[in-house]
This record gives structure tokens, sequence and C-alpha cells, in this order.
């Protein structure tokens, strides 16, 4: 079957659109055949890893945009770049948030000014991801944008803010504090880019294995994870969290047969370090590229999403899941509607 | 028997004087403190330099072999601080650590402005007078921080912290510290690894503020077994599952009780709160923000 080589946005028809289609039990979705229906397509993925300055959104902009330019002038060119969470600000803000937090489009349209001033190549594109504080409707988030960034001469339409996934768990424990200071998204919701179906988790968000599975069940062929992982725990062969990590990521490329990108933050905030290892996992659970610990860098690869079907035809767990849709669905919704005990056992 | 036994495979039992659970991994733990002191003191704070009070102890031994493997040697001042009891081998000691490093090392008696003090005080038993040298020092340290253009590092341990055996707003307050996570027998496996001499790490432990005087002496029990049983109280484990699990209840209850006692010595003074601006109770702002 000969695709062709890149659809236009117009062009892309989505496989799978939310709300899902087949959420009844006794579901007979063939197994192995959603690929078909997709474009096949190598393209060229980065994360960088960087140490954003405390609160100084126009300074992390900047970097951001130093990103952009370095890798502008490399031979390959980038598709997608993705970025950490809470890059353009540094994570741990406590009441600090309310001060730095922006709408979407606000950054969105900083993103595109800043692509601009650093790339001056006729009609070149990029999408990016990447974590922030999100304000919206008097709320703060924090949030992950997925946008494609468009140099002069490229189509009128082409960039736009495609994406805004709020984190979904927030943790609020030992160190972190989240839900005190910003509020819960409250969906997974997958959506089409250029390239083909994309989900994005922040940081908990990928702790929990239910939110990789509602995201891949929405037909994605790629998982963006963007964390900013403080290091705890140095007994074992590596730090604790890391070694959460490099389980917890392989897990979701190996059970979904996604390829999934990790973008880790870097620096200290105030005693506190980020563990990067920034990584990109095809859909078989290995490790193309993994950044190291405590440096900021780049990794990138050329991923074939085509890969996603030769992987699930293997294993095709997520088919078997999808037929069994309807019974898991039918667990969750007595495990939600258990009646009230008024802490009596 | 009618059958053919299969084997079993038992979980072994708890081990209360195994260190299982307090090793570390030290080339990880090296590369991220130095990350760590880099980040903090270059970056976040824009120093060049951090100045160490030298001891001669373990704590700052390492401390200063962190700071020199992290800004380089010529970057790193040690500080001896002796009051004219301090142990002559405190001296010698810190001067081994410099000399292995190739850093510079200042040496100030504090005996002539603590003992100006104490001659209005004559009665200062031997807690107060230890309090006036840890305090003396901090005034050193930090003049000589403003001297050099150099940060001021600790060097307080997490058994200490924990057990609240430090001079409050005193050896607590350089705003960096790099060892203030790892207990005690953390900080010797730590020491040896990075190759601070010998007679440094064996030695006990002393805060040398009065002579002859030993950590363990003072708490009454060795760090070895603090810090076995700190670190099942810090997870959450209550005292009677760590008596079950064989450590010896006297042990635990001293633990327990040095903590509880302290935990106003790892604060910010308690401040009335009177609306909802208060510092730290509304107005929330991290240290780096």
């Amino acid at each position: 079957m000969d695709w062709p080589s890149r659809l236009t946005p117009a062009e892309y028809r989505p496989y799978t659109d939310f709300p899902l289609r087949y959420i009844q039990p006794g579901g007979n979705t063939p197994r192995v055949s959603r690929m078909k229906e997709t474009v096949q397509l190598a393209i060229q993925v980065a994360a960088a890893q960087i140490k954003p300055k405390k609160r100084d959104y126009e300074a992390n902009l900047v970097a951001v945009g130093d990103v952009i330019e370095q890798l502008e002038t490399e031979a390959e060119r980038l598709d997608l770049l993705v970025l950490p969470e809470t890059v353009l600000t540094g994570y741990f803000l406590e009441g600090g948030v309310g001060e730095v937090a922006r709408p979407a489009d606000v950054v969105f349209q900083d993103l595109l000014r800043v692509y601009r001033e650093r790339v001056h190549r006729h009609g070149a594109i990029l999408d990016i991801a990447l974590g922030f504080y999100e304000k919206s409707n008097g709320q703060f988030y924090n949030s992950a944008l997925y946008a494609t960034l468009a140099a002069d001469g490229a189509p009128d339409d082409t960039a736009k803010l495609i994406h805004v996934h709020r984190k979904f768990f927030l943790p609020t424990y030992g160190v972190f504090d989240e839900q005190r200071f910003v509020s819960r998204g409250r969906t997974f919701q997958a959506f089409n880019t250029r390239f083909g179906r994309v989900g994005m988790l922040i940081c908990e968000d990928a702790w929990h294995s239910v939110s990789a599975t509602i995201t891949a069940l929405q037909g994605v062929q790629l998982i963006l994870v963007l964390s900013a992982s403080p290091g705890r725990e140095f007994g074992g062969k590596t730090i604790g969290n890391l070694e959460r990590w490099e389980v917890l990521v392989k897990g979701i490329a190996e059970e979904h047969g996604v390829f999934v990108v990790y973008a880790g933050l870097v620096g200290f905030e105030g005693g506190k370090g980020f563990t990067g290892s920034s990584r990109i996992l095809d859909p078989w659970g290995k490790a193309l590229v993994r950044a190291p610990v405590t440096e900021a860098c780049i990794i990138r690869a050329s991923i074939d999403l085509d890969d996603v079907t030769v992987a699930r035809s293997a294993t095709p767990l997520l088919a078997d899941l999808e037929d069994a849709l309807g019974d898991v669905a039918a667990h969750f919704q007595m495990l939600a509607h258990r009646p009230l005990t008024g802490g009596l056992p | 028997m009618t059958f053919s036994p299969l084997p079993v495979l038992r979980a072994p039992d708890p081990d209360p004087t195994s260190d299982q659970d307090l090793r570390i991994n030290e080339p990880v733990l090296v590369e991220w403190l130095v990350a760590f002191l880099r980040d903090e003191i270059v970056e976040r704070r824009g120093f060049q330099k951090a100045i160490v009070g030298l001891s001669g102890g373990v704590d700052s031994s390492l401390t200063a072999f962190l700071c020199a493997r992290a800004l380089g040697p010529a970057n790193v001042i040690g500080v001896r601080m002796p009051y004219r009891t301090s142990s002559p081998d405190s001296l010698e000691h810190a001067q081994l650590v410099a000399d292995q490093l190739g850093i510079e090392l200042k040496t100030v008696d504090i005996s002539p402005a603590v003992d100006g003090y104490l001659a209005m005080e004559p009665d200062a038993d031997a807690r107060r007078r230890g309090n006036v040298m840890a305090r003396m020092r901090m005034i050193v340290l930090f003049d000589l921080s403003a001297a050099l253009g150099a940060l001021p590092v600790g060097t307080g341990n997490k058994t200490e912290r924990l057990f609240g055996y430090f001079t409050w707003h005193a050896d607590d307050s350089p705003p960096v510290n790099p060892l203030g996570d790892l207990f005690k027998t953390q900080v010797w496996a730590l020491a040896r690894y990075m190759g601070v001499p010998e007679a440094i790490v064996n030695k006990p432990a002393s805060a040398d503020l009065i002579v002859g005087q030993t950590d363990e002496d003072d708490f009454g029990i060795s760090y070895a077994r603090a810090d076995r049983i700190l670190f099942y109280l810090l997870r959450g484990f209550s005292p009677g599952r760590l008596v079950d699990m064989g450590f010896p209840a006297a042990d635990v209850a001293l633990v327990k009780h040095k903590v509880d006692s302290t935990h106003w010595k790892r604060h910010m003074p308690t401040t009335a709160m009177l609306s909802t601006t208060s510092i730290n109770d509304y107005y929330l702002r991290p240290v780096d923000y």
C-alpha cells in the first residue's frame, strides 16, 4: 500500500476520535488492524532537558529558543521537539504559581514568536510539546501544550495550538504539594498531529498505569511523558525514582506498543535535583537513546511510527484489552459506585 | 511422608544488625552531590567560591572533599577555628584535609573572642560555653564569607540534625548543606569512598566542645544502632513494630525521644500568625524563588 510520505493536516484522517466508539461489553474490535488506516512515517523527534531559571519565563523562552536554533543548524530536519514539565518557570513554586502562570494561547504565541525570530528557513515547520503553569478561567494548572510552529513561507494555517493536557494526577505528598497550588485536569485526550495520533502525560500521570491505558485506547502511536522528577533514594544501582521511571516508561511502551518520548527536567531547586534521563523508547520498550542524569542536553532519534503495527502484531495486548474493554469498564463502574459506608465497616 | 517434599524458600527475618538499608551507591551519590553544589553555589547563587569550617572531623572533611570536586581546589577555603581547649588532633586532621586537597587553609583562634564574652559570664556551664563557641565560629565563618566572597557550606549530617545535636542557628545556619540528608554511618561510607584520610574516618566522632567528649557517649547509643532505628522510624514504622523486628526497646525509645524533643530546632522561629498573609503560613514561596 502506498502512502504519501507526509500528509497535510487537511488530508490527515484520524483513525480514532474521542469519545471512544467501542465501549460496549463483548466488543469485537479487529485485532491488529488499526495501523493500516494510519500513515507510515519516519519522523525525527528530540527531547531537550534543560535547567530552567526559577520563575523567569522570559529567560526560559530564550533557552527554548536556543535549543530550537541549535537543532535548526543540524543537517537532519527535526519534526518534533519535546521539553519537560514546567520548563518555562521551574517546578517548585508554591504560591508563586499565580505569578508565573499564563494562558496556553499566550505561551503558544510566545513560542511562535521565538521560533520565527530564530528560524529563517522559508516554510520551516516544527512541532513542539512542553510543560508550563497554565492560567485559565481563574484557575491554575500544571499543563503541557502541543503546537505546530511555522516560519515565514509556511501555509497560513500551519501554525496552531493543537492540544493542552492538564495534569490529571497531582502529587500531594512528601516533597510534592501540587494540589494545594494548582487544579486537577479531568481528561486524557489524544489528539491528531501531522504525523499521527499522540497523547501526553505529565509526571505522576504516568505513575498510574491507567493513564497510559486510557491514552493508548484512543489510538495513539506516540505518548509524550513530560516530567520534573526530583531524585531520591541513593541505595540502589541508580537513583530510586529513576529505577521507577525505568520500569514505568518501558511498561507503557511494551504494554501498548507505542513509542514513548520521556523528557525530564534537570537542575536543582532548593536542594531538590531533577533526574533528567530523557529517553526515546520504541514500541518494544527499548530505549533508542538516553540522556544523562544531571546534565542539560538534547537527545534525538528517527522513529518510524509504522513500527507500532509490527510491535502490536507480535504482542497484541492492546487489541486484547479492546476486546475486553466492556468488562473492564464494568469493573471500574462498580468500583466507582460502591456504597458509602459512613465510616462503618 | 508419602510424597517427596518440595523445597521451601523462606523470606529472611528482619535483621536489626544489618546495614543493608543504609547502604549507598557512592559513585552515583558523589556525582549527585557535586552537581548539587555546582548548581546551588554557582548557578543559583552566583558564587565561585565556597568556605568550609574544618573541624578535623569526618563531616567537614567530606564536605571539603565534595566542594573541591565540585568547584576545584582553588575555589575552596578551609577555616580552622580552634578554641584553646580544642584537641590538637582536630587541627592536625584539618591540615591533612587541606594538604590532600590542595585548598587554602586559614586558622582563626576563637579563644579571645569567646573568653572575652565568657569573662562576663564566669558561671556558664559546659553547654552554654559550647553554644558560645559554636555561635562564635559562625560569626567567623560568615564574616570571612563576606570578606572573601565565598559561600559558607554547612556540614551537619542527618543523624545529628534528627537528634538536635547542634547549636540552633549556628552549625545549622550555612545556606547550602550537601550532607544533611545522610545518616552519620552513610557519611562515613562516603568519606571512605572519596579518600578522606583514615585517621579522620576512623576516630570517634566528637563535637570537641569539651575535652574528651564523644558524640556516642553524649547520645547513649552508637551511630550504627541509632541510624538503623532512625531509618525505620522516619519511614513511618511504629516503635512497637521496630521492637518486633528485634531492636531493643530502650534504644527505640531513646532515639524516638531525641527526635520528638528537638523538632523545634529544625524549624524557623515560631511567629504569631495574625493575618491571611502570614509568612510561611499563607505566603508560601520556595527558598530559591
